[in-house]
């Protein structure tokens, strides 16, 4: 088999005054592929991704492995870990206008994600970013270049979080919720875009959703995460065939078109949920 | 109270000089008492914006905004509060990040000044499905999923007659969007709420609204009522499109 992009075994993570660890115990490899993360809200699946590329201040974590590549990450440097964050290992934020600075036009902030990474004068890089929101079906993209993050819609906000990974060109993109604010039509466009990155360019991909949808037609597998632990992993295609009561919960709460008026179906939390293991 | 909304020819641009643009051309749509009306479309076509110029929180645009027939600019502020709410699209932004989500909930009660403050505070949070005590955490302590639920109990908690929901599920995982919908729902049967609801899942405007506009580029295309979206009823090319996307997303395999 070919050797994994990510080894994760045992990953736990306390955050500085929290009685009880976030993340408890997460196991599981990637390759190159498209791997979906489901879970609960606060289940911790922006906590794995942010550990990951330790952006975790004041936090404790822990991981038998923790080795991306040949790096083992937990023992790389603060400067060794500057040099995989971006370049190599590349996270789209969960909050986008929150992850720009809110003072500097958003044109200029992509640029600058190319010039960090690559030797070049401004004005190429300058194209480079403009071809970029173009690439990521941006509206006039000139203007958006200029503005402020306050003056760009929520969705204008993901796409220029996904144009600046897509400038550093990196080996393993985390993506959380990183289409929730789009449109089907431009998320179905978005989507295409990384699925070539997965697919030409070999890079492994984690995509953390809630949209069950997503993850069932555009993932490879699926990890379903409760309470800081992976509870079930399943192929995406066998999503609708889960068998933990958490994924069947989730399966069962989602609106369909033409799915009547009723309430929708609640979930019923157990304890024991917390404890058991995948 | 259940409360009407009317907006006509509603115009708004950004910028002055060569670099103005004019982000909606003219907007104009009713809504009834108790309604919940969707609005959905292009990512950027100003679907936040409408919601903004409706709350005021923007005051630069010209038409009109009727709420129960009065226009918002002659509201007085501390009305307008009682009257209308907004739940923002991008939670950590609406949240002052020095702020416990105690003083975040107990501010507007101490504004409009409300008794029982502790026992609201509880059933707003207990509602949207958060354990009491996350009242003392501070927003960076919390996932995106239950700041935004931290939003929409603030929004809540003044039991507004009008409530502007901008995304208010999409960072929730669906179990906790069925609790917050059903929440709305039943508010809305109970208190006659009237709400405007941006979404990009039709899914969720077929189980919630009863009519919604589909946007692009800052205008209305069409209004339709919810049975158009089964059979895709749209007329105009970029509503049918649209619903044609989700229903091909829903149903891919
Ligand atoms: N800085 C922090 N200090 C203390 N607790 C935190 C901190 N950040 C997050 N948490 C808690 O850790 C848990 C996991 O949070 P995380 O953001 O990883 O959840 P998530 O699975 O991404 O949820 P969502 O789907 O809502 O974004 C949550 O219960 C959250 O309240
Ligand atoms: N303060 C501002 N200054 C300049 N332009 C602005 C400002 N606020 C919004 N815009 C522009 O108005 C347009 C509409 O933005 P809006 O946020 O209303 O879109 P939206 O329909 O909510 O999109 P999304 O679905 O992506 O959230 C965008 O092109 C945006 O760049
Ligand atoms: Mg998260
Ligand atoms: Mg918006």
């Amino acid at each position: 088999m070919e050797k994994p992009i990510l080894e994760v075994d045992n990953l736990r993570i306390r955050y500085g005054g929290a009685s009880t660890e976030a993340v408890r115990g997460v196991t599981f490899t990637l390759g190159r592929e498209r791997l979906g993360i489901v879970g609960e809200s606060g289940s911790g699946k922006s906590t794995v991704g942010r550990a990951l590329l330790r952006l975790l201040p004041g936090a404790t974590i822990t991981a038998d492995t923790l080795r991306f590549g040949d790096r083992e990450l937990l023992t790389l440097s603060e400067r060794e870990m500057l040099k995989v964050r971006g370049r190599h290992m590349s996270m789209i934020l969960q909050d986008p206008k929150f992850s720009l600075n809110p003072i500097r036009r958003v044109g200029d902030q992509v640029a600058e994600t190319y010039l960090r990474h690559f030797r070049c004068s401004k004005t190429e890089a300058r194209d480079k970013a403009l071809a970029m929101l173009e690439a990521v079906k941006i509206r006039d993209p000139k203007r958006v270049y200029q503005q402020y993050p306050h003056e760009i819609s929520g969705g204008m906000g993901q796409r220029v979080m996904i144009a600046m990974m897509l400038l550093a060109d990196p080996d393993l993109v985390i993506a959380d919720e990183p289409t929730s604010a789009l449109d089907v039509t431009v998320r179905l466009q978005v989507l295409n875009i990384l699925d070539g990155l997965v697919r030409d360019r070999g890079i492994g991909l984690i995509m953390i959703s809630h949209d069950l949808n997503l993850v069932r037609n555009f993932c490879d597998r699926v990890l379903i995460m409760y309470a800081g632990r992976v509870v079930e992993t399943l192929a995406a295609r066998d999503l609708d065939r889960a068998e933990h009561p958490y994924t069947r919960g989730l399966l069962a709460a989602q609106p369909k078109i033409g799915g009547g008026r009723a309430p929708l179906a609640v979930l019923d939390r157990q304890p024991e949920w917390l404890e058991e293991k995948a | 109270m259940s409360v009407s909304v009317e907006t006509r020819d509603v115009s708004i641009t950004f910028g002055a000089g060569p670099a103005a643009v004019r982000v909606l051309p003219g907007v104009s749509f009713s809504v009834s008492p108790g309604e919940c009306f969707g609005l959905v479309g292009e990512s950027g076509s100003g679907k936040s914006t409408v919601l903004r110029c409706i709350s005021m929180l923007t005051d630069i645009w010209t038409g009109d905004i009727l709420i129960d027939g009065k226009s918002v600019r002659a509201m007085p502020l501390i009305e307008r509060c009682r009257m209308v709410q907004m739940v923002f699209q991008d939670p950590y932004g609406s949240l002052h990040p020095r702020q416990s989500v105690r003083t975040v909930l107990n501010e507007p009660l101490a504004i409009h000044k409300l008794g029982n403050r502790e026992e609201r505070m509880r059933k707003a949070i207990t509602d949207v499905g958060l354990p009491l005590s996350f009242l003392d955490r501070f927003p960076h302590q919390l996932s995106g999923g239950q700041r935004q639920r931290v939003a929409i109990a603030r929004a809540l908690i003044l039991e507004p007659s009008l409530l502007l929901l901008d995304e208010p599920t999409s960072a929730l995982d669906v179990s906790v969007q069925a609790e917050i919908l059903n929440l709305l729902q039943r508010l809305r049967e109970e208190r006659g709420f009237t709400y405007i609801m941006v979404t990009h899942d039709l899914a969720v405007v077929d189980h919630m609204c009863d009519r919604f506009a589909v946007m692009l580029h800052g205008e209305i295309t069409e209004v339709l009522p919810r049975d158009a979206i089964p059979a895709n009823g749209a007329t105009h090319p970029y509503a049918r499109e649209l619903i044609g996307a989700s229903l091909e997303y829903e149903n891919a395999h």
